[in-house]
């Protein structure tokens, strides 16, 4: 873990409490999880207790202490996706990709997270794939996608 | 003035829609190639290509609407833009065949308002949509931004704000329905400890599945939100304003920094705001993807840097709210109201509307229906209105069964109801609520208890923990719809989901746990004929509970009129068919595992379920 860059971060927001939450997004983005060293760090420099910064990185569904593959795949499950299907498209990504909802496949390439609505119900079922948004997939068409996505 | 050098007199303007749904359907792919082929034509100091926000219809993007003439382009492919710019922007003939044609009609419609999806909608909150590029400050400007700003600011008393906002009838657009003009009062009234100081809030955590006018608001007219709520401090005299968005929306957050900033340099923000001697400044708090933030004083924690948790209220954030100061937080579509309102009167505002609910309400249509997208109509309008004439009815024909309303709070509204007129009182008393207006619509293969399931499973997983009711009354709920839906479910179970369900009302710390037993409530009013089929015939009449459902081939069908495809074969997940081709094909009811793909993929009808 690049240390240097928990600092700037920290500098970034000028060490205040206050910002915690946007602290350790900021970390979540850098490191595409939040490392025990960098909550150690941010627990010191803010002078807030490690129950406590641990206790918003367990709260917080960004927030994840597993590093996450190259491609996070997030299946969205809200109420227009799940009428049109999206459960099954969750359990078919679980097959393709051999994981379970949550994990990370072992070559760190993809993981796989439910998500509660993203907003583009118009689309649904709705799939994210790190920034990308991809609408109106069906269990036919999620292989093609993650193949995609790969190197 | 670099920048008024630049400005040009164009023949036409090519808006593209840029909200994320548009986006991901690779509506900036259409803008590059637009521009190149305009240029390819030597069209660039005639033609100029606008990316705006939502324009709404997002079932149909990407979108491209013609101005003037509001021509409107739908599902347009890169490979349609050269043909669409030669005959179009260059020999000034519209394309039909990249038109809209509604359902059961057969000639496209070119021009937007003529298309039902639009005809009916009255648009306050989203004046803004399709027509102006919401990164550019003066384009909201040139359609009436920051007049109202300029007119509070300069002609109005802080109680005369407040006046015209209450004679407007103004309701919370994010579900409560409590009068704005009140609130505002509430908090300008209360007196503020410890320093001094009130702040402003703008609720943006639109976490109700199903619903997303508050994201297309902030990414189509970020500075809609922004005046209302200078406007809103100056009101109650606050100097601090903060918008909490949700983590899941990044280009919202985006769209917001980059108009912050453009109202900043333009002296509509900050210290001395158009020299009024004026303070107030606005900053953004990301969400970090809890749905209980959206939750009024569990927002504030987290503004806060703590845990998103409630806490019981009074004390009303109005009363002690951020960092124990009066607070007024509204959200997202209520700020955006408020410009129009000082700009235009209270008077204009209260004549839309409904006796106890005015003006208009921004729905997301969503769910089973042919037209998908935002909608904004005056209240009291029908339900069959917005499904039937706006909505564009049930796809391929099916039955409307429900719609459902308010997200998780909310409920499920029967097809007896369809000519309910929609206003927060109506809605309450069907059983569900406004909410933010997430209408998710389901025909007849929506399964009503698996709906309640997933609400359920839904607050649960949200739950916060902090009060027992929530935390363990929803596991309990989801327990019982859990069972039901697995064929496993007693007579007695319908009893116990709503004694659980109405002890979980009353006892509940907050809104969260107050409402969700509702989407229980509604289906067991509604359709209690669905839960009894799961219970005694151990079937789900909509084929959704898929534990319940049992796949076969019709291997007459299969052979006689498939040829034996051989297509579910080589789609099947579990290797559960066997057949070749010309053959029979037969499932083995062990290996299957009940995906449904054989069904979906079966072009001749030989799948069965039952």
């Amino acid at each position: 873990m690049n240390e240097q860059r928990v600092s700037e971060i920290l500098t970034k927001y000028q060490a205040d409490p206050g910002a915690v939450i946007a602290i350790l997004q900021d970390i979540q983005e850098e490191f595409s999880y939040l490392p025990k060293n960098a909550l150690m760090i941010v627990s010191r420099e803010l002078d807030i207790p490690l129950s406590r910064v641990l206790s918003l990185a367990t709260f917080y569904t960004a927030f994840s202490l597993k590093p996450k593959g190259k491609h996070p795949i997030h299946v969205c499950l809200g109420t227009a996706c799940h009428v049109r299907g999206a459960q099954l498209v969750l359990e078919k990504f679980e097959r393709e990709l051999g994981i379970k909802t949550g994990e990370t496949s072992p070559d760190m390439e993809y993981s796989l997270d439910a998500v509660r609505c993203v907003g583009c119900c118009g689309l649904a079922p709705v799939v994210m794939v790190g920034e990308d948004v991809h609408g109106k997939i069906t269990q036919t068409k999620a292989a093609g996608l993650i193949k995609k996505y790969k190197k | 003035m670099a920048e008024k050098a630049k400005d040009k007199t164009y023949r036409l303007h090519l808006m593209v829609c840029a909200g994320t749904g548009c986006v991901s359907n690779h509506s900036y792919e259409i803008k590059e190639a637009l521009e190149k082929e305009i240029k390819k034509h030597g069209l660039e100091n005639e033609v100029t290509v606008v990316p705006t926000g939502c324009n709404g219809f997002c079932e149909r993007g990407p979108i491209l609407v013609v101005q003037p003439g509001n021509i409107f382009y739908q599902q347009l492919a890169v490979k349609d833009v050269p043909h669409l710019v030669e005959e179009h922007f260059l020999k000034g003939r519209l394309v039909s065949k990249f038109m809209y044609t509604p359902p059961e009609e057969k000639k496209p419609v070119p021009v937007l308002n003529d298309i039902p999806f639009f005809k009916k909608q009255v648009l306050i909150a989203l004046r803004n949509r399709g027509l102006i590029d919401p990164e550019k400050i003066d384009e909201s400007i040139a359609r009436d931004g920051y007049k109202a700003l300029v007119k509070a600011l300069t002609e109005m008393t802080p109680d005369k704000i407040i006046t015209e906002i209450t004679l407007s009838g103004l309701r919370g657009r994010g579900g409560a329905g409590f009068p704005t003009g009140l609130k505002w009062q509430l908090v300008r009234n209360a007196a503020s400890s410890n320093g001094g100081g009130k702040y402003i809030v703008c609720n943006g955590d639109e976490g109700d599945p199903g619903a997303f006018m508050d994201r297309s608001i902030l990414e189509a007219d970020p500075h809609a939100v922004i005046e209302g709520m200078v406007i809103g401090a100056k009101a109650i005299g606050a100097t601090a304003g903060f918008v909490y968005v949700r983590n899941e929306y990044p280009l919202a957050v985006q769209r917001l920094s980059i108009a912050l900033d453009q109202a900043r340099d333009y002296g509509l923000l900050g210290s001395d705001i158009l020299g009024t001697g004026f303070d107030f400044d606005i900053q953004i708090k990301r969400g970090a993807g809890a749905f209980v933030c959206g939750e009024e004083t569990a927002l504030m924690a987290s503004i806060e840097g703590r845990l998103g948790e409630p806490r019981p209220r009074p004390p009303y954030p109005a009363q002690s709210g951020l960092w124990g100061k009066p607070t007024c937080i509204n959200n997202v579509e209520t700020w955006a109201n408020v410009p129009m309102i000082i700009n235009r009167g209270a008077k204009w505002y209260a004549g839309i509307g409904t006796e106890t609910s005015k003006g208009t309400k921004v729905f997301s249509l969503v769910g089973k229906i042919n037209n998908t997208g935002l909608v904004e109509v005056p209240m009291g309008i029908s339900l069959r209105e917005i499904i039937y004439d706006i909505g564009g009815g049930i796809p391929g024909g099916k039955a409307f069964k429900a719609v459902q309303t308010g997200g998780p709070s909310g409920g499920c509204i029967p097809r007896e109801k369809i000519d309910l007129p929609i206003d927060y009182e109506s809605l309450t008393e069907a059983g569900s609520m406004m909410g933010s207006g997430g209408m998710v619509i389901m025909d007849q293969d929506t399964c009503m208890v698996d709906i309640a399931r997933y609400f359920l499973s839904f607050t649960h997983e949200e739950s916060c923990g902090k009060c027992t009711p929530c935390r363990e009354g929803t596991k309990a709920m989801l327990d019982i719809l859990t069972r039901i839906t697995a064929g496993k479910g007693t007579e007695e179970d319908i009893g116990l989901l709503q004694d659980l369900a109405l002890s979980i009302k009353d006892s509940a710390l907050c809104g969260l746990g107050k409402t969700a037993p509702n989407p229980v409530l509604t289906t067991l009013r509604y359709f209690r004929d669905e839960y009894e089929a799961h219970i005694r015939t151990k079937k789900c009449p909509a084929h959704v509970c898929r534990q319940l459902n049992i796949y076969t081939i019709n291997p007459e069908t299969c052979v006689k009129v498939g040829r034996g495809c051989d297509v579910c074969r080589r789609n099947c997940a579990s290797d559960a068919i066997t057949g070749q081709k010309n053959e029979a094909h037969v499932i083995d009811r062990a290996k299957c595992i009940k995906c449904g793909v054989c069904f979906d993929v079966c072009n001749f009808g030989a799948v069965k379920v039952d």
